[in-house]
């Protein structure tokens, strides 16, 4: 871990504000002076720093060293696919002919941008046995959104009214039900029988003439496939209900299983995850919406479609509406197509094999350490469980905050739910054999101080460039923003 | 592998050797065997994609599928209406590919996340100078989402569950609201701005400024009207035209929000953009998104954290202020490069740049036979000009001489086009397109 480089990073940009410094010239006008708005129009005061550009890149810089990124460390944070990046994705989104074009400008002018979303439209709805995608939704919860709107707007067509009931297993992401009360749907929370699965019995005495539908994630965030998928998906459909599907965890079937043929009836993706756009430090994503061809009218408008003059936006018949200003994230949409044109069907299928085998690998080698909470072989991710390391007083925080120190990025703690002190790691496809060995060394190591020396897990982390931060102060008298001190 | 020839992908290191040492570790006899829980009807369906292309043979095809399109910097360009030709500094994109900061996720673990943290505080902190409003947010996905979770809030602040919109916010922008609106029993109505009425069961008056038109309403009558109604004030604010015209906070904005794709972000189709979002510092728990606060460490040294999280869907689930988890992180870091750079000065400048550019282009515009400029109140970069014949047959004319007209809006005012000017058009591209005008 670098510690912020030589450059110091500890004022902020309005410390660091001089009068008359600049960091950007900008030119004179060359147009006659025109007469100026009226004086009770125009603003007095303005508080932007004034710095210059070779201190903002140096700080900006510095600072980057005080993140962990793909790029600089095993990031195993499960179900968020941390996986390598490809650089030329970004190089072919910045060509100026995506870049630097107008989302409004003339369809006969933008029929390369068209085609290309065209195209990436038939392959996704190949790799998930669809029928028809939509683009414009920019993140994986803003697909869910997406496509509980479409659930309701299919019943309300059908004057089905009194569906307002959506199942959720309890193992699932919290954009879910987030994304379901968004739609106007009360949540019904479906638990898990003991191998992992969602319980069937359970799910039977709920699917009624009040069920709109499920939303299920595949695999579970337990990073297991459900074996009973096709029976739930059964069960919905025979009680009137549609089956939201949460592609969060396609890595895991790529190639292997296609979520239409499995019975789900809409789903999103999350081209930032499977699909491998970076994911920034928190966006942009993007959340396609995979549809079958009964919730094609209702898909959020516009979706790009041939016809003989070329390619064309367009608004389905009963669309949900306009769900973004224009018509999607275009630049990481033309790095997922990039994505699919470098790999084919034999390298997309390759994917998840290798992320499903690294995964396997990793709980092989640590399960007699960590213990296992479902004992069945698992896919992209593997969720170890801490709550045997509680005799040491060492919970699944200071397991993965100790892990920081030996220079690998945390895996996701706390989730699923369901399972107490959950840790859970998604290795992804694009890690080397000797990266896994030394996770797998360093998590061995961290058990021996368990036992010999509890206090220096308990501490996490003691290498980074700040200790443990005091988050109930941040929350208890909120700070967020620089002020001048007074 | 399971195929007859092996696949191999610069982007997967493991080797046949290496899987087979994995594999029998695992007593798997294939990596086929380790999908078993997929019912055997389901696995391995047909996958009919194209063949893939070595990074030589992506850049031939995407870089002429690239050359189809035309670019804002071929020609003049006049097209706005919520996407801005602006000018972006150099200085922002190799900081913004830099992979400690595009290949990391979302500021989860803070001691190894400083740098995106800090860099949100920074954010949050010029936002909110920059629209003279006491909080920001980390962001949103766009300026049309953005608003639309300002109404959202403004509903729950108020427990009321009607939003009233001036007629003169963006189409696109109110078709957003509607989407966003219509499961959660929230109607809407559309008011004058000229003539406002704001009824006290309305959560919210919402406003455009500047409007879709260009033009800036008398914004503190309406915000006075809406807050004697009770209702919140939402604005959704351009923020290069604040380094020129009041801020939102100075007419009492409750809820400020605006597109950032003019802050240093390439057009790029339509996304990513960024959205932004600010508020008075009452309302923060009602807020939706991520906020970053300012806390110590165990030794006292200064850090950042994601704050107020019982907000948010990973913890409040379906109780959230909304379900909005991943946004648009990067682009809050180039908008705070850009403004950074920029800096007060230069923010002024290119405001001041876009309005005399702006205004010099509509009065030689207003001069020529047939053509007016519609806008009565003062305009910023964008302005609507009645045309003596329909705008599409003019914008055909134009782009055979490589000039990109302005907004065909003739279904909302007759023969109608919007038209807007940045810093990017010279004086010789205003002409230009007078001229091809005069000569229709």
């Amino acid at each position: 871990m670098q510690q912020g480089g030589n450059r110091n990073t500890s004022k902020l940009l309005m410390e660091r504000s001089i009068s008359t410094r600049v960091g950007a010239i900008v030119p004179d006008s060359d147009v006659p002076i025109q007469p100026s708005p009226k004086d009770d129009l125009l603003r007095t005061n303005l508080e932007l720093p004034e710095v210059s550009e070779p201190e903002v890149v140096q700080y900006f810089t510095g600072l980057s060293h005080k993140n962990f990124s793909i790029d600089t460390h095993f990031y195993p944070l499960g179900s968020c696919t941390m996986k390598y990046n490809p650089k030329i994705n970004d190089e072919i989104a910045f060509l100026p002919g995506f870049a630097d074009i107008h989302p409004l400008q003339d369809e006969t002018i933008s029929q390369g941008a068209l085609n290309l979303m065209h195209e990436l439209q038939s392959y996704l709805q190949e790799i998930t046995g669809m029928d028809c995608v939509g683009l414009s939704t920019l993140a994986g919860a803003h697909g869910e959104f997406a496509g509980m709107l479409m659930i309701r707007a299919f019943h309300q067509n059908n004057k089905d009214l009194n569906r307002t009931k959506v199942a959720i297993p309890d193992s699932a992401h919290g954009t879910n039900p987030a994304s379901a009360a968004m739609s106007g749907f009360d949540v019904i929370s479906i638990p898990s029988d003991d191998e992992g699965n969602i319980d069937i019995d359970f799910l039977k005495t709920i699917a009624g003439p009040d069920l709109a539908g499920a939303m299920i994630t595949l695999p579970s965030t337990l990073g297991i496939f459900d074996t009973n998928i096709a029976e739930v998906c059964s069960i919905v459909h025979e009680a009137g209900g549609l089956v939201y599907g949460d592609g969060a965890n396609m890595n895991a079937l790529l190639g292997r299983a296609k979520l239409g043929h499995l019975g789900f009836d809409v789903i999103h993706l999350n081209l930032h995850k499977t699909f491998s756009t970076p994911h920034g430090g928190g966006g942009p994503g993007a959340g396609p919406v995979c549809a079958k061809s009964i919730l094609y009218d209702f898909l959020p408008a516009p979706v790009v479609k041939q016809v003989s003059a070329g390619f064309e936006l367009i608004t389905p018949k009963s669309s949900i509406g306009r769900i973004s200003g224009f018509q999607g994230n275009f630049a990481v949409l033309v790095r997922a197509y990039t994505y699919i044109k470098t790999l084919g069907a034999a390298g997309i299928k390759s994917i998840s094999g290798n992320a499903v085998l690294n995964a396997n690998y990793i709980m092989e080698s640590l399960k007699d350490i960590y213990d296992i909470p479902y004992k069945r072989t698992c896919m992209h991710e593997v969720v170890f469980s801490a709550s045997s390391k509680k005799d040491q007083d060492v919970n699944g925080l200071a397991i993965a905050k100790r892990l920081l120190d030996y220079g690998f990025h945390a895996p996701t703690m706390y989730f699923p739910l369901i399972v107490e002190e959950a840790l859970m790691v998604e290795p992804t496809e694009s890690e080397t054999l000797e990266t896994l060995d030394a996770f797998i060394d360093a998590m061995k190591a961290i058990n021996e101080e368990i036992s010999k020396q509890p206090e220096l897990v308990r501490e996490a982390p003691h290498t980074t460039p700040v200790s443990k931060l005091d988050e109930a102060k941040a929350a208890r008298e909120p700070q967020l923003k620089w002020e001048p001190s007074p | 592998m399971d195929n007859a020839v092996p696949f191999q992908s610069h982007y997967i290191p493991n080797t046949l050797e290496e899987q087979h040492f994995m594999l029998n570790k695992l007593n798997a006899p294939d990596i086929d065997s380790l999908f078993s829980d997929i019912p055997e009807k389901y696995r391995n369906p047909s996958l009919n994609l194209p063949s893939p292309l070595s990074e030589m043979q992506i850049m031939q095809e995407l870089g002429s599928l690239a050359a189809q399109n035309r670019t804002l910097s071929s020609g003049p360009s006049f097209l706005g209406a919520g996407s801005y030709h602006h000018f972006i500094p150099a200085a922002i994109k190799p900081l913004i590919t830099r992979g400690e900061f595009l290949t990391a996720y979302t500021p989860y673990q803070p001691e190894v996340s400083q740098g995106t943290l800090q860099v949100i505080y920074e954010f949050q902190t010029l936002i909110s100078n920059l629209y003279g409003m006491e909080v920001a947010n980390a962001g949103m996905y766009d300026g049309a989402t953005s608003l639309a979770e300002g109404v959202l809030m403004a509903c729950r602040v108020t427990k009321r569950d009607h939003a009233s919109i001036s007629s003169t916010v963006s189409p696109a922008y109110i078709q957003v609201i509607e989407t966003y609106c219509q499961a959660q029993g929230i109607t809407i109505s559309t008011f004058n701005p000229d003539n406002p009425e704001i009824s006290e069961e309305s959560a919210c008056a919402v406003v455009q400024y500047p409007n879709f038109y260009g033009g800036i309403e008398r914004l503190q009558d309406i915000s006075d009207i809406a807050h004697d109604a009770g209702a919140l004030l939402v604005m959704s604010a351009d923020p290069l035209a604040l380094g020129m015209f009041k801020s939102p906070g100075d007419y009492g904005a409750d809820i400020a929000t605006g597109e950032g794709q003019p802050l240093g972000i390439p057009p790029s189709f339509g996304g990513p953009y960024l959205g932004l979002f600010t508020c008075k510092k009452q309302y923060i728990r009602q807020m939706p998104s991520r906020l970053v606060g300012k806390t110590s460490d165990k030794e006292g040294k200064d850090g950042y954290v994601l704050t107020l999280q019982t907000r948010e869907q990973h913890i409040r689930r379906e109780r959230a202020t909304s379900n909005i988890c991943t946004n648009e992180a990067l682009y809050a870091l180039a908008s705070t490069i850009y403004l950074a750079l920029l800096g007060k000065t230069g923010i002024q400048k290119i405001s001041n740049l876009c309005y005399q550019k702006a205004h010099y282009a509509a009065s030689e515009i207003a001069m020529l036979p047939g053509f007016q400029v519609q806008n009565q109140n003062e305009f910023f970069k964008e302005f609507v000009i009645s045309c003596p014949i329909k705008p599409e047959a003019i914008n055909k004319k134009l782009i055979a001489q490589n000039i990109l007209g302005g907004l065909d809006i003739s279904h909302l005012q007759q023969n109608s086009m919007l038209l807007c000017v940045t810093e990017m058009n010279t004086k010789n591209d205003i002409d230009a397109l007078v001229m091809a005008l005069k000569d229709l």
